[in-house]
């Protein structure tokens, strides 16, 4: 057992401090720590994008990051896509609409990738979609339904005249 | 938990780095950690320390010199993905690290990362072998700099030694307008390649070459450089049949064979996509000469 080092993370907008092992990874902390169970982790070795966060607004994979290298760092896990009254975000809606999951183990790592992807470039052709998500394995959607509800967003956010 | 226990050290300086490499026993720098942390993970590798470069200054940064292109190691995938320099002055390294991975791991992972890990079927490393880069690695006698040929020394071991971090990745630049390729297979789109070649060619203004680069990684246990290739090619005008005769030469190439692939898929590999990127780079640069020259 190694010394526990104290660290302060900004979790969706609200700062968690805790004494953590420098072994905890960022994944475990956000599940076992602060109890945010959102985030899930499949494969635990950076291959199946389950456990996909934003750190500092970039999507990250959490199993391959340690806890106290989020220290005074800004975290986003899948709680915090939604509006606070519980309002799904628009692309939280289109994965519903477009029945872009079926057991959901995927989507909270495939909201938070294609989040930051709408975000950086809001309106993506499909081939950047699918580009975008070879970082995310799905086992039962076959992935239709999820590219189909990013694209319903990117139409939704830029308009058909942006074409 | 997954990875064995460490101790967990965040230097702010290169010198700060050093003193604890040298001081801690089994210790290893962590950089983007998409490959270490994995291996933690697994348990394949057990340090007792873990010595964090990300707060470490002036390790990072892409800068175009004097027709030097400098890359320093903290420097992320991603940075060479969106750096404007980069898909202007280097495009062979735009090219392959659009196939490193994914967006998730490139947002972290490092290109001094990827060539200190140095797996045989790595992108980053195949370009910088095609460009023969020099990799800058300081110590704790100072600085020295090492040409990628004496760097990557067999599979997954370089010429950095356990005091040492690698810290920058310089590369002479090709003429502007020169043509450039990267042709890969990989079974999923981001994985490390079964086979990936990396071309650059300068022609004159007759189409003819006048300087060629090939380079294959997943064919040994460190990129290869085909000198014997590029020699034919020099002085030639890449039609179709020289193309094929050269594919041919990259074909009959001694590989290693594993689990994902035998020596004959691999020699079929080394092939068809040496034939492709030739072809490529051919086109790439011909069209910039016609475009110089209207
Ligand atoms: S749990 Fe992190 S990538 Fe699979
Ligand atoms: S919905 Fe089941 S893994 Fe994607």
């Amino acid at each position: 057992m190694t010394v526990k080092q104290a660290i302060a993370v900004t979790v969706n907008g609200k700062q968690y401090q805790r004494e953590v092992e420098p072994r905890l990874t960022l994944a475990d902390f956000l599940r076992h720590e602060i109890n945010l169970t959102g985030t899930h982790l499949g494969c635990e070795h950076g291959v199946c994008g389950a456990c996909t966060i934003l750190l500092n607004g970039l999507s990250t994979r959490s199993c391959l990051t340690f806890a106290v290298q989020a220290h005074g760092q800004e975290v986003t896990t899948i709680e915090g896509l939604a509006e606070p009254d519980g309002t799904l975000s628009p692309l939280q809606q289109a994965m519903a609409e477009n029945h872009a999951l079926q057991c959901g183990f995927c989507t909270p790592g495939m909201l938070i990738t294609l989040t930051e992807l709408l975000r950086d470039d809001p309106n993506p052709d499909d081939a950047k979609i699918r580009e975008t998500l070879t970082g995310n394995l799905c086992r039962c959607t076959g992935y239709s339904g999820i590219v189909a509800a990013a694209r319903q967003v990117a139409k939704g956010g830029r308009g058909i005249a942006g074409d | 938990m997954k990875p064995a226990p460490f101790a967990y050290h965040v230097p702010r300086s290169l010198d700060d780095a050093l003193r604890q490499l040298a001081s801690l026993d089994n210790a290893k720098i962590l950089a983007g950690g998409q490959s270490l942390v994995a291996m933690m993970n697994f348990r394949v590798v057990t340090p007792d320390h873990l010595i964090d470069i990300n707060s470490v200054e002036g390790l990072s940064g892409i800068t175009v010199e004097d027709g030097r292109l400098r890359i320093g190691a903290a420097t992320r995938q991603r940075d060479l993905e969106f750096s404007t320099e980069i898909a202007w002055h280097c495009p062979l390294m735009r090219a392959a690290v659009l196939l490193v991975g994914h967006r998730q791991t490139r947002n972290r992972g490092t290109i001094g990362g990827s060539l200190a890990h140095a797996d045989p079927s790595a992108e980053l490393p195949n370009v910088c072998a095609a460009h023969d880069a020099r990799i800058e690695i300081h110590g704790p006698d100072g600085v020295r700099t090492v040409p990628f040929a004496a760097f990557n020394r067999t599979f997954m071991t370089t010429a950095v030694e356990a005091d040492e971090i690698l810290t920058a990745v310089e590369i002479d630049l090709w003429a502007p307008g020169h043509g450039y390729s990267f042709h890969e297979f990989a079974r999923r789109h981001g994985d490390f390649a079964i086979v990936g070649v990396a071309a650059l060619l300068d022609v004159d203004d007759g189409h003819r070459v006048t300087r060629a680069s090939l380079s294959l990684c997943g064919v040994d246990a460190m990129p290869r450089r085909l000198p014997a290739v590029e020699s034919a090619l020099i002085g030639r005008v890449l039609d179709d049949g020289t193309i094929d005769d050269v594919a041919d030469m990259a074909g009959d190439l001694e590989t290693i064979e594993d689990h994902h692939a035998s020596k004959s898929y691999r020699q079929h590999l080394a092939r068809i996509l040496s034939g492709r990127a030739l072809r490529e780079a051919n086109a790439r640069a011909c069209l910039q000469k016609a475009r110089a020259a209207s």
